[in-house]
């Protein structure tokens, strides 16, 4: 399934070069491309993990990267980690279609007064990529993760 | 490089090291692989095509500084492109680029320096909704307008595009592989990006060009993918579309190297011209 979509891109990426001079048939063909989406839905990313014990062990390694690295620490000062952990596997586990409920407070709340900045947000989301590895989640998985934790940027910055 | 580039170069450098605060030193705030090249214009970009992109990794409270020297090499041709660009807050970007493009079989160059400004409207490569929107220009001065003139072009020896680009990342978009695409219109009277002049004989105002990019990032260290660039043909010499189809790896935000396998068509007369396309870009802080 997934060769067959990379397979789509080429052969659309080959034909570029072939049947266009002089027209904007490429940038239509690109923008056709993403919009129709040679992408398509498949089974739960929570599921593809390997449900609960794979995310779990995503949360304890971003905590150790967290604990490791100065300037995101800072922002975790007088906070309570165990809730931290148990909330935030919630969340992954909600949003990357797992059979859980997010029992915290919103994101706004929870972040309201940190001030983070966008570089320490990204700092942060680097950490994260860091704990998949360590967790030997597969490339293409972590990226569906980022994809569904992205939404949850703008109730964290800035405030 | 021209000497005055070189020293405003370091002039730039210079500025920056004296007005960053520690904690601004080695921008590192966008994912690895989204802060995109540094295009054959010296604007922050693909290979050939400006993007929406501001170069460097600078967030919006870090500024960063990048270099890049690329090599286009074709059958009766060969570019050879200097650049460096100054990002602050990933909002602005100024750039300086020196070209010498070799004629290989009539022997000679022509040298042309760019000066690009670009400026993030809206919207965040990665995480917005909406693509990242950014407007920009590229002012481009001949240093000898001869070939140019004597090929029909008008007897400015500089010309200024301006563009208006969106830039896209999707995460885990094409089979769980994240992928870019780019689109850009261009308003130009550059003959082979300003090389050959500005206007001529078959036309002389400004066209609208677009120009667009798609890429997929295999890891956060390898991007491949296309580009195309429609330019106008305004000497009447048969000007040719451009596409590329490029590999890029990135061993760390520090540095890149793209590979590229470039088609440029009929240049001044010489026909399918096409060749590797290699470019190093390394972010100094």
């Amino acid at each position: 399934m997934q060769q067959i979509k990379v397979a789509c891109i080429f052969q659309s990426m080959d034909n570029y070069g072939n049947t266009m001079t002089k027209s904007i048939f490429l940038p239509l063909t690109i923008l056709l491309l993403i919009i129709s989406g040679c992408a398509a839905k498949q089974e739960s990313v929570y599921s593809q993990l390997g449900g609960q014990s794979k995310i779990d062990e995503i949360v304890d390694n971003f905590v150790s990267e967290i604990e490791f690295d100065e300037t995101i620490l800072r922002y975790f000062e007088g906070s309570n980690i165990d809730r931290f952990k148990e909330k935030l596997s919630e969340q992954i586990c909600k949003r990357t279609g797992g059979p859980c409920e997010y029992t915290g407070d919103s994101m706004e709340a929870v972040h309201t007064g940190m001030n983070i900045t966008e570089g320490d947000f990204n700092r942060t989301v680097d950490l994260l990529i860091n704990a998949m590895d360590k967790a030997d989640v597969p490339h293409r998985l972590q990226n569906q993760i980022l994809k569904v934790l992205a939404p949850t940027r703008d109730e964290m910055l800035y405030l | 490089m021209n000497r005055k580039i070189k020293l405003t170069v370091q002039l730039i450098y210079l500025c920056v090291i004296l007005v960053t605060p520690n904690r601004l030193l080695a921008a590192d705030g966008k994912l690895i692989g989204t802060a995109g090249l540094m295009q054959v214009e010296g604007s922050g970009g693909g290979g050939i095509v400006p993007w929406a992109t501001i170069s460097g990794y600078d967030s919006r409270d870090q500024i960063s500084v990048s270099a890049v020297a690329t090599q286009v090499d074709v059958d009766d041709y060969r570019l050879n492109m200097l650049g460096a660009s100054l990002s602050l807050y990933d909002r602005l970007e100024l750039s300086i680029a020196h070209q010498r493009f070799d004629l290989k079989t009539l022997g000679g160059d022509i040298k042309q320096n760019i000066f690009g400004v670009k400026y993030r409207v809206f919207g965040d490569v990665v995480f917005s909704d909406l693509p990242q929107l950014s407007v920009g220009l590229q002012h481009k001065r001949l240093e000898d307008k001869a070939i140019a003139t004597a090929l029909g072009a008008d007897s400015s020896s500089n010309g200024t595009d301006f563009y208006i680009a969106a830039t896209k990342v999707h995460l885990g978009a094409i089979g769980g592989f994240n992928a870019v695409w780019n689109l850009t219109a261009r308003a130009t009277r550059a003959n082979e990006m300003g090389l050959l002049g500005f206007g001529g004989p078959e036309n002389d105002d400004y066209e609208i060009m677009l120009e667009a990019s798609a890429g997929i990032l295999f890891s956060r260290h390898l991007a491949v993918g296309a580009e195309y660039r429609q330019k106008p043909d305004n000497l009447g010499l048969g000007e040719d579309d451009w596409v590329d189809y490029f590999v890029s790896y990135i061993p760390s935000k520090d540095l890149n190297i793209t590979l590229a396998w470039a088609k440029l068509g009929t240049i001044a007369g010489a026909a399918d011209q096409s060749g590797l396309y290699l470019s190093i870009n390394g972010q100094l802080r």
